[in-house]
């Protein structure tokens, strides 16, 4: 019998989408409900970050950073700071360190929790895994206005430290969240990690071998669950964190299901390092005095963080005045989307849309 | 392996290469463009660099730079960045698409915001901003840079 | 005892008995043919205002159950406990403006908003409210539910056809596959007890449960199963919501509607799963039978319950992917309704009827019956649960400072 000659079509799945994190378009070409072909389009959010990055002094780009992945702020802050003090070779005092471990790995959580439960959300769940992991987000946004003032852009770490010290009530409340976080994990898990919809749905699915994604430069939960155990935090470990135990977690397929998992035992183990951190707090300043202006050496610099999408990375260029002569932002999101048409192809319609919630991407990053 | 000693073992390898070491807070090799390609294919395949992780570009006054960080996710040991410079008037740059498929989109991204062409990019169109779109908005020179702001 | 007796049967018979006493009301005025007249135009009005009145608070109940699954209250601003939020849901639907898109096929779009509507409430007609209390007891009961539900199906691919819009007419593909394939073990899991009771008419259904002294649901377990499961996939509710929810996860058939007719889609899709709920209470949970309460009182309690569980499935149950959800319909659900219906034919055949032999008799068959499928599908899903590897360093150890 001859294969019937069928016409392909092509359907946008436009930047306003409920499903599509933010403005993103996929032009997809169908063969029935069959995707031929996959073409991401972006650049809805540009704001020319990098431009006004360098209009803006050093200091002020701190707060800027925030913008970037909007999910994770802390985490932008982290390495552009970092990145800076690197270059300047500015040496924060060590409270410092085990407070900015502490913001960073909670935001880790933070991160995980939106991701896994929109990722649910997009299979169809209707809201509740959201709800869930939503409501115990909240604990911890608290946490950050507790601290910095502002849930979602906290503008907390500065050049040399962070802004200002952890207040009375954190310490207590951050030991009693974090005692808690596991048996929520657990109960998340029980709920809906074994339900066979979901195994149904996502075993199989968007399977992206690692030599593929190491190639595509991928990095991030997206690698690790592909087989790669590749986490910058272990490999060229920055900050302290070669003074905590934890583990890489990697999985073994690299499908969407692997990348649900991956997410849900990232959790467990930033709440390991949280513990550490809390456990080994010193005291003492927490922040280098500043200076008025702040004018680093001249150079470049390049300094890269685990961010909690991927491999976070900036590139300074300083020619000694006050503003960055280079500001360049190496976002995870943004390369770790190279590799969607290459997952969806062959997969149904309805799958690309949970691939693409499993790589788990913010516009903020991919567009800067 | 330190920074020196790779671009020592680069640099007796690929004498004609003419290779140059930049010092600084992150020691890069200074190669020329069309020396990239085939550099870069040694250092995937001989020496394991895999994971690109980052292509950037700079607009010096004089010249434009384009700066790849290559690591490898078996060895240890920091990156190996590479430099390559390429003249104002006419920016062109070999692609190494062929050798790390991550270079795509990161290549797109140089092309539109700072205007340097890649020769042998299967697909240079612009990323971020629309297509259409005149102007290199990364550039130095571009219209508005010179605007002040109330601060900074 | 015996006034007790009395007021429980008034209250059992006052809807009943107000029908009645309203036909001899109008006797007095009007000749024969006129008060059927006018009495069939009563019935189909009380029926379509209890449809309509009942969305107000099958709406609520879902979205405030809905909120409690999901750790929120749910609607909580209009009315005590937001009883009256469906009410300002309808008035701010109506007063929506009615867009249509400019190459959508006019008259097809604007039919396809009521065809749905129409549907449902012809199949509200034949369902036995109470005892007494049905508004037509054809006596092909059954199959006038599922030729008139089927209708319901093409409203919606005439919405996804007239729309003019990829997405819609995928979803409207969708839905006629979908709501094709699982007509099917729906009806044949019903098949099952109309052996049993020997007659179409519902009436007659509800009744033979009360000969067996049991509902049908003891003597035919996996038929409800069956039934209930395939019913949920006939109305494209969670998690067979393809059609509707999904579809590129945006809104399906009911994309380019606005205003009232996108009113009217909920509306058939709200007053469909209460009437699949009712169809399966009057088949299998005994209808209106139970002790001390009012008839209609107790159909009201077992729909309501049943209501419940749907919620509870949509709020829980990730959906399924289309080719997924054909294997299930076609390659599950068919054949176990087919061997569902062999064993009743069989049985049927062997055992007294109105015996509590039999009802054991039937029940132990369907129990084996399930347990058989247990085991055949038990290393399935044992199959091998996904674990995540502990890495405890990466592959590159060496440090290279902060």
């Amino acid at each position: 019998m001859t294969m019937l000659k069928t016409e392909t079509v092509t359907v946008n799945l436009g930047p306003q989408h409920p499903s599509t994190h933010g403005v993103f378009r996929m032009i997809v070409t169908l063969d029935g409900e069959t995707i031929v072909d996959l073409e991401p389009v972006v650049g809805y959010l540009h704001r020319n970050h990098e431009k006004i990055g360098e209009k803006n002094n050093w200091i002020q780009n701190t707060p800027f950073t925030d913008r970037l992945d909007y999910i994770s702020p802390m985490s932008n802050e982290f390495a552009y700071v970092l990145a800076v003090e690197k270059l300047a070779g500015i040496e924060p005092p060590e409270r410092a360190k085990y407070i900015r471990i502490i913001m960073v790995e909670l935001n880790r959580i933070i991160n995980h929790m939106v991701a896994v439960g929109f990722l649910l959300n997009e299979l169809g769940c209707f809201f509740t895994p959201m709800f869930y992991a939503l409501r115990w987000r909240e604990f911890l946004m608290d946490l950050y206005e507790m601290t910095a003032g502002s849930r979602m852009m906290p503008n907390y770490f500065w050049i040399g430290g962070v802004a200002a010290d952890l207040p009375e009530g954190f310490l207590p409340e951050c030991k009693e969240l974090v005692a808690a976080l596991p048996g929520f994990i657990d109960e998340y898990e029980r709920l809906i990690t074994d339900n066979e919809i979901l195994q149904m749905r996502c075993r199989d699915v968007g399977i992206l071998p690692p030599d593929v994604a190491v190639a595509y430069g991928c990095t991030g939960p997206l690698l690790r669950a592909s087989g790669v155990p590749y986490d910058v935090r272990k490999a060229e470990p920055y900050s302290i964190y070669d003074r905590f135990d934890f583990d890489i977690v990697a999985g073994t397929v690299g499908d969407v299901l692997d990348r649900y998992l991956v997410r849900i035992a990232e959790m467990r183990q930033s709440v390991k390092i949280v513990e550490q951190a809390l456990r080994d707090l010193p005291g003492g300043e927490t922040a280098t005095p500043k200076k008025k202006t702040f004018r680093p050496a001249e150079g470049d610099v390049y300094h890269r963080i685990e961010a909690p999408k991927g491999e976070l990375g900036f590139y300074l260029v300083s020619d000694g005045s006050v503003n960055p002569y280079r500001y360049k932002i190496r976002s995870p999101s943004f390369v770790n989307l190279q590799a969607l048409p290459y997952m969806c192809k062959g997969h149904k319609i309805a799958d690309a849309v949970i691939i693409l919630g499993s790589i788990d991407i913010t516009l903020g990053e991919v567009d800067r | 392996m330190t920074a020196k000693e790779t671009f020592d073992r680069l640099a007796e390898k690929f004498p004609q290469f003419e290779l140059a070491y930049v010092e600084g807070k992150d020691p890069a090799i200074l190669v020329q463009g069309d020396n990239l390609v085939e550099l870069a294919q040694h250092l995937r395949d001989e020496q394991e660099y895999d994971y690109c992780s980052s292509i950037t570009s700079v607009d010096y006054p004089d010249h434009f730079e384009v700066v790849y960080h290559l690591y490898s996710w078996k060895k240890e040991g920091g990156p190996v960045i590479l430099k390559v410079h390429a003249d104002r008037e006419d920016p062109k740059v070999p692609s190494v698409v062929s050798i790390w498929r991550g270079a795509d989109w990161q290549e797109r991204e140089v092309w539109d915001l700072m205007g340097i062409h890649f020769d042998g990019h299967p697909n240079l169109t612009r990323v971020l901003m629309w297509e259409g779109f005149e102007g290199h908005p990364l550039r130095k020179d571009f219209p508005g840079t010179e605007d002040e702001y109330a601060f900074g | 005892m015996q006034s007790i007796q009395g007021i429980l049967e008034f209250v059992d018979q006052i809807f009943v008995n107000l029908s009645l006493w309203f036909s001899s009301l109008l006797a007095n005025y009007l000749p024969d043919w006129g008060v059927t007249f006018i009495m069939m135009f009563a019935t189909v009005l009380v029926l379509v205002i209890f449809g309509l009145a009942s969305i107000i608070w099958i709406n609520v109940f879902e979205r405030k159950l809905l909120g409690r699954l999901q750790d929120r209250y749910g609607p909580n601003r209009f009315g005590p406990w937001g009883l009256l939020q469906c009410v300002a849901d309808m008035i701010k639907l109506l007063t929506k403006e009615d867009i249509t898109p400019s190459r959508a096929d006019r008259l097809v779009y604007n039919l396809a908003a009521v065809v749905p509507v129409v549907a449902t409430f012809l199949v509200l007609a034949v369902l036995p409210f109470g005892r007494g209390m049905v508004a037509a007891d054809l006596n092909v009961g059954f199959l006038y539910i599922v030729a008139v539900g089927s209708l319901g199906t093409i409203g919606i691919f005439m919405g996804g056809w007239a729309s003019h819009n990829k997405f819609a007419l995928l979803s409207g593909v969708r839905a006629v596959a979908q709501m094709i394939s699982y007509e099917i073990p729906m009806v044949l899991s019903v098949v099952g007890v109309l052996l049993l009771v020997g007659s179409l008419s519902m009436v007659s259904i509800v009744e033979a449960q009360g000969d067996w002294r049991l509902p049908f649901v003891v003597l035919q377990p996996l038929a409800f199963v069956i039934y209930f499961t395939a019913a949920v996939a006939e109305v494209n509710r969670s998690p067979f919501d393809l059609p509707e929810g999904e579809s590129e996860i945006v809104a399906g058939y009911h994309i380019e509607y606005t205003g009232i007719k996108f009113a009217m889609f909920l509306l058939a899709e709200y007053i469909n799963a209460f009437s699949i709920c009712a169809i399966a209470t009057t088949v299998f949970l005994g209808g209106w039978q139970g002790p001390i309460l009012p008839s209609w009182a107790w159909f009201f309690i077992k729909a309501y319950t049943l209501y419940f569980v749907l919620i509870w499935l949509r709020g829980t149950l990730p959906r399924l992917r289309v080719d997924q959800l054909m294997n299930f319909a076609w390659k599950t659900l068919v054949p176990l309704a087919l061997a569902n219906l062999m064993l009743t034919a069989l049985l049927a055949k062997l055992v007294p009827a109105h015996s509590l032999v039999g009802a054991v008799a039937y029940l132990l068959v369907n129990i084996v019956v399930i347990v058989c499928i247990a085991l055949v599908k038990y290393p399935g899903w044992k199959r091998g649960k996904r674990e995540v590897v502990l890495v405890p360093r990466s592959t590159a150890p060496q440090a290279r400072g902060s």
